[in-house]
């Protein structure tokens, strides 16, 4: 009997239009690498731009020189506390004098304090002139001759704007002592209540829609509504925000209802109205996130513990949600990172934009770092933008923290079913 | 290697239709529905106690859909619904007064797919327990875990290591942890899904001989594609087809013996002889 032959072509390796397939498959892998440099390059420009912002040569000028301070040449740093006491009354108004002293008397105040306020109030360092990172690297020479012939008597220092001083003070109107404290607590306060309100109420959301709705068009609809507030500008949330929160439910979010009212605030533009804000925001997001986890855990699972006699709930509480955590918490972190981000709908609730005081308690007024940097950068000064800049790598370290705590979390909790 | 004889085992219970004891579940004109669709019409079986009774029938008759209508374990198909009656010590666990929950606590199930929980050996088996109101200590816990394990004859291979993950072991023991799992929570019955359809020959072995030991206290209804396995291993065989309107229908139940040397249908000769399905 005679056989087909094995193959009609000539020759079985080569196909007509291999060739083409793989030139074809190297052009999407081009475009594929191509759009991840592009990504990459608009990172490291991001990053450039603020790091070049947040450090540099600054040019600083004493009111009076410390060395005119010295009291028979001892510098001023070695001074003993009445000394220096002593020249900060006779420099400052008696005014200010007496107010410093009720502060905190100068009795209970360390010699470094006074030093400090003596430094402040006396020396009054002021700059003049800031350089970017990028230019003082490249142009020492040329910023040292600007200086002597414009600032002779000014300082050049290297100057990080990042640093102890400008994480642990509170704000300031001026740029050299400004600090990102108040900002810093305002938004951590914030991130806590919105992701304890949204955590809780979007699993339970997610709870209800993926294992007890059933498929009727009044649970269509909320699905619909959910997915698609998750796309609705934050601006919307804030609006709605100042409605409910601020005006609607001032008692209970200015803390009156509870007698406790910050005295420094008597409306409902506080940190609990910030936070609900966000957590409104938030919500479909998470609500989004937790449903796809639900969904994930296989049915197989369900299966087997209904199968053995346990309830619903039971099957929800010891198998679905530990076997979804993990996909909750992504989403709890993507949450995170928008919310902390957020800057529009908090403008709208009432951030403050100058305040000087630590947030107490939730009904605290607040503000944040979005606005705080956004403060910042609208202001004419150029060493406000630098700041701005440090500002914005300490946002993006505390982002960074958040997310990696969530992170570690998450791989704590992650269990596999395979 | 031991082998059984199904025929010698258990002869101390009559297999006497008059007696009604001898039924562990009874099902009078059980039709199930998937929406509209009419998916299993009309069963009328009577299931003796401590038997095995295989359920065979070609892909889509209904085996599945009838296995689980016996723990009502069809209503997580939110379209899926039931009518007739399915007797249960004389009950009909449709009624109205009867939760599905107390239903799968009286009727086990071991899947197709082993599906240990993501938990410990000693989880896996202990949390049925618990959560179905187990009273005692840590010591009639462990008691309980250590027969549950012996009864489905994994005890030997995990003593050892019962704080492992249940998926760490192989497919095999996985599917007896499964059925370790359901016995320790005692049922009347257990329903078993295709039970060896994932396993290798020697883990099929060791479920079938699990299978026998089990009968001699447990009433086990297997659905299986493999006519070997249950001329092999049953005491009773159910032959399901489709009917004209793709409707699953019993065509045939009695003696495996029977069934497979002298079958009074032509279908079901036909299917056991191969020539379809």
């Amino acid at each position: 009997m005679k056989r087909p032959p094995l193959t009609d072509a000539a020759d079985p390796f080569t196909s007509s239009n291999l060739q083409r397939r793989k030139k074809l498959a190297r052009l999407w892998q081009i475009v594929f690498q191509a759009s991840t440099i592009i990504g990459i390059i608009a990172l490291s420009a991001l990053l450039y731009n603020i790091i070049n912002q947040s450090f540099g040569y600054v040019a600083i000028e004493n009111t009076i020189d410390p060395q005119s301070l010295a009291v028979d040449g001892v510098p001023l740093e070695q001074l003993g506390k009445e000394e220096l006491v002593f020249i900060l009354e006779e420099n400052v108004s008696k005014g200010k004098f007496r107010q410093l002293g009720r502060e905190k008397p100068f009795e209970e105040r360390s010699q470094e304090e006074i030093y400090s306020l003596v430094i402040d109030e006396v020396v009054e360092p002021q700059i003049v002139k800031t350089w970017l990172l990028s230019e003082s690297l490249t142009q020492r020479e040329q910023i040292q001759a600007e200086m002597a012939e414009k600032y002779p008597q000014a300082e050049l220092v290297f100057r990080s704007w990042v640093n102890r001083n400008f994480i642990t003070s509170p704000q300031s109107s001026e740029p050299l002592f400004a600090g990102i404290r108040t900002a810093i607590l305002g938004s951590l306060w914030t991130i806590a209540i919105t992701i304890l309100f949204a955590f809780p109420l979007a699993v339970g959301a997610a709870i209800y829609l993926e294992e007890y709705a059933r498929d009727n068009w009044f649970n269509r609809l909320i699905q619909t509504n959910i997915n698609n507030l998750a796309g609705v500008p934050s601006i919307i949330y804030g609006m709605l925000g100042l409605a409910m929160f601020v005006r609607l439910l001032e008692p209970l979010t200015s803390g009156s209802v509870f007698g406790l009212v910050d005295p420094t605030t008597a409306n409902g533009r506080t940190i609990l109205s910030a936070g609900l804000t966000l957590m409104l925001l938030v919500l479909p997001l998470v609500i989004i996130n937790a449903q796809e986890a639900i969904r994930a855990v296989p049915n197989s699972l369900r299966q087997a513990s209904l199968g053995i006699g346990a309830t619903k709930w039971q099957t929800i509480w010891a198998h679905v949600l530990p076997n979804a955590i993990p996909g909750i918490l992504t989403g709890t972190i993507l949450a995170i990172s928008r919310a902390i981000g957020e800057t529009a709908p908090l403008v709208v609730v009432g951030a403050s934009t100058f305040i000087t005081f630590d947030p107490s308690s939730p009904f605290s007024k607040f503000t944040t770092l979005p606005i705080q940097i956004y403060q910042w950068t609208a202001r004419p000064q150029d060493e406000f933008r630098n700041i701005a800049g440090a500002a914005i790598l300490v946002l993006l370290f505390l982002l960074l923290t958040l997310n990696a705590g969530a992170i570690l979390l998450r791989n704590r909790y992650g269990r596999s079913y395979q | 290697m031991t082998t059984f004889n199904r025929q010698a085992v258990n002869t101390e219970i009559p297999a006497n239709p008059e007696n009604p004891e001898v039924y562990a579940m009874e099902t009078n004109g059980l039709n199930v529905y998937y929406g509209d669709f009419l998916a299993v019409r009309d069963i009328n079986l009577n299931i003796q106690r401590q038997r095995i009774t295989a359920i065979i029938g070609p892909s889509g008759c209904g085996k599945s859909t009838v296995l689980r209508a016996f723990n009502r374990m069809n209503e997580l198909v939110p379209t899926a619904r039931a009518t007739g009656q399915v007797l249960l010590h004389g009950k009909n666990i449709y009624d109205a007064d009867v939760d599905p929950v107390q239903v799968r606590k009286r009727v086990g199930m071991v899947f197709q797919k082993p599906n240990p929980f993501p938990k410990s050996i000693y989880e896996n088996i202990a949390w049925g327990a618990k959560i179905n109101g187990f009273r005692g200590g840590k010591g009639d816990l462990d008691d309980l875990v250590e027969s549950a394990l012996k009864g489905a004859a994994l005890w030997d291979e995990v003593n050892d290591k019962l704080d492992q993950s249940g998926l760490s072991l192989s497919g095999g023991q996985q599917q007896r942890l499964c059925i370790a799992r359901t016995i320790a929570i005692k049922p009347d019955i257990i329903l078993m899904d295709e039970p060896c359809s994932a396993l290798d020959p020697i883990a099929t072995l060791k479920i079938e001989q699990l299978m026998a030991i089990l009968s001699y206290e447990y009433t086990i209804i297997i659905v299986t594609h493999n006519m070997q396995q249950a001329a092999r291993v049953s005491d009773f065989t159910a032959f399901f087809s489709m009917d004209e309107d793709r409707a699953g229908t019993l065509m045939e139940f009695g003696e495996t013996s029977k069934i497979f040397t002298n079958p009074t249908q032509k279908t079901t000769e036909d299917y056991i002889t191969g020539r379809f399905g």
